[in-house]
């Protein structure tokens, strides 16, 4: 048994729309577990039933073996960051630190080392004695995140705590969190919609859509194998072509075509997916995992010109850093390398 | 902008039109006349001297102070926390209630004052003075309803949140988290309720009895046989305490934060 366990969770407003269909995910100790997703698909609301802010209509909640589900938010001891830092706005850096430890009625001296020490973690030991609105929007994030770890929380809850800051800051307190994370050991849940941010600093992903995990994975093998064609999508596979299985690794695209795939294979799977990077521009046709089209756009994209090309099998966009540009009404060759193409 | 000559003299004119009664009433408070007579002979301070030593002026200045702030502190009691509820939980009819807390505002405070003496005094036999307090309560309860309630849903929802997860219950949140940051809106609507409830004359006037006159029934009564300029002079000082108070409140708070 894993040590967070999210069983059959359903969570519906109106009991007619369910928000979260039947829900289930397991957290291993000490892991970081991106939810990543569309606005929407329901990511925010797991962790909010992970928090302990939305009762779920059914399914249970447990950490650690024992059943939280009825548990109410301000006995889990769990820590949480939010999207907008929520600060108290009328205490200094060091009160809103230190606030969920008066709560637990330690000795002063304690608090004091406590603060002391975390605030040194989250580089903050100059910033102590100022308030909220004096500090920058990367400082309060760690504020956010000190007050949250200080508590020495059993579960790290983050709501998008890095979609506030600029590209630069985020990509530096991404790296931050995931440092702090894996020094203390702390098993956490990050909500993100930022597929980079989540796969940089994620042990497991688990992408959603509408309710439902559609593939829980690590990092790597969401990326190089998604498992549907919702996931393929939302990772940046941008060619889509429907196949008809002839027999295992096999396939005949509508135009006749043959296309060999050496990935994973599953039976009602029909669609080939690849994405616009790894198709490659061929001089002549082969047997087969070859299509030949005519160029509609170029679009320059800095390392790559990306071509727009009508094939027999669809439309499909490929990115060449090749040094022959081509032009808008050529007619080119692609290749579809059978290591590359995925069928989801 | 564009200068419109036109527009310009007009807005001076309202304004004069507005002021200029109540500069009359700040000259004719000095004139050394025996009744209020404009423009004024001499010029003395001893009218302002007669208003203080006036018993039945200074006992009902003491009751409106009284009776002004015991309303609007029973109205921040049962205000804060009806505003704090309006504003962030999905109470059914919610838009119907908020408009029904804000009915005073609209409607006549002789209105409020007649029901309060017609169903409160007379039918529960209600004694004057806890009546009159109540009727007080209920003019002031609507601004600290209404200003509170602004500053509340101003208030990011998840820092109460982030409390809660912090091992706070939602009653401590709401006296650690919630009060603190909304003293603002909590000051502000005391001075509006404040001043409205001792400017009031409508819900004062059906409330008073024997012993139990508040200022401006006090005003109203010796006018009626009195036309001295001691009247001028207690306005003046009225205004002086109103003045004051706005004052305050736009330095400690900025009077758009209010409306």
């Amino acid at each position: 048994m894993s040590y967070v366990e999210l069983k059959d969770i359903r969570v519906s407003y109106d009991n007619k729309t369910d928000i979260l269909k039947d829900l289930n995910l397991s957290i291993e100790k000490g892991e970081l577990v991106s939810l990543l997703g569309p606005s929407g698909c329901g990511k925010t609301t797991t962790l909010r039933v992970i928090a302990g802010l939305i009762q779920p209509n059914d399914g249970e909640f447990l950490v650690d073996r024992h059943n939280l589900t009825k548990v109410p938010v301000h006995k889990r001891e769990f820590g949480m960051v939010f999207q907008s830092y929520a600060l108290f706005p009328h205490l200094t850096i060091k009160e809103n630190v230190a606030f969920g430890l008066k709560l637990r009625k330690e000795k002063k001296s304690v608090i004091d080392q406590k603060v002391k020490d975390i605030l040194a973690i989250t580089g903050l030991e100059e910033l102590g004695d100022r308030y909220p609105k004096q500090l920058s929007g990367g400082q309060r994030q760690r504020v956010a995140l000190a007050r949250a770890l200080v508590i020495e929380p059993k579960l790290l809850l983050l709501d998008e705590p890095l979609s506030n800051l600029d590209a630069k800051l985020r990509i530096a307190m991404r790296i931050e969190i995931k440092r702090i994370q894996s020094q203390l050991g702390i098993t956490s849940v990050f909500v993100t919609h930022d597929q980079e941010e989540c796969f940089s600093i994620s042990d497991k992903v688990a992408v959603m859509n509408k309710g439902v995990i559609e593939q829980f994975d690590t990092p790597e093998e969401i990326y190089k194998n998604p498992k549907t064609e919702f996931v393929a999508r939302f990772i940046g596979f941008e060619n889509f072509f429907d196949l008809t299985l002839i027999e295992k690794g096999k396939y005949k695209a509508v135009d006749g075509t043959i296309f060999l795939s050496t990935r994973q294979w599953e039976e009602e799977k029909k669609t080939g997916t690849i994405r616009p990077d790894d198709i490659e521009i061929v001089s002549e046709a082969g047997d087969a995992n070859t299509v030949s089209g005519t160029i509609k756009v170029r679009t320059f994209l800095g390392k790559s010109y990306q071509y727009e090309v009508e094939t027999s099998i669809g439309t499909l966009l490929v990115n060449e850093v090749d040094d022959v540009i081509y032009q808008v009404g050529d007619t080119i060759t692609l290749s579809i390398p059978s290591h590359k193409l995925i069928i989801v | 902008m564009r200068k419109n000559i036109g527009l310009k003299s007009f807005a001076w004119l309202v304004f004069a039109f507005l002021l200029i009664p109540l500069l009359i009433i700040v000259i004719t408070s000095f004139g050394t006349n025996s009744t209020i007579q404009f423009p004024i002979k001499g010029f003395t301070f001893n009218w302002y001297g007669k208003v203080f030593q006036n018993e039945s002026f200074m006992d009902s200045f003491v009751l409106s102070l009284e009776v002004a702030f015991i309303g609007t502190l029973a109205a921040l009691i049962i205000g804060v926390p009806a505003a704090y509820s309006l504003a962030r939980h999905k109470v059914f009819g919610r838009n119907w209630i908020k408009s029904f807390f804000l009915s005073p505002t609209i409607v006549p405070g002789l209105v409020v004052g007649y029901a309060v003496y017609q169903f409160v005094v007379i039918q529960f036999q209600f004694p004057i003075l806890q009546g009159l307090m109540l009727g007080h309560f209920l003019i002031c309860l609507p601004y600290v309803i209404r200003v509170v309630g602004s500053t509340i849903e101003q208030l990011d929802f998840s820092i109460e949140e982030v409390s809660w997860t912090l091992g706070c219950t939602k009653l401590q949140t709401f006296f650690k988290i919630v009060i603190p940051n909304i003293t603002s809106g909590i000051f502000a609507s005391f001075m509006l309720a404040f001043i409205n409830s001792f400017n009031n004359i409508p819900v004062s006037q059906f409330l008073s009895g024997p012993g139990v006159t508040m200022l401006p029934t006090s005003l109203m009564n010796y006018i009626e046989y009195n036309y001295d300029p001691s009247v001028s002079a207690l306005s003046v000082v009225l205004m002086l305490g109103t003045i004051v108070l706005m004052f305050i409140i736009e330095k400690t708070l900025g009077l758009a934060s209010i409306s």
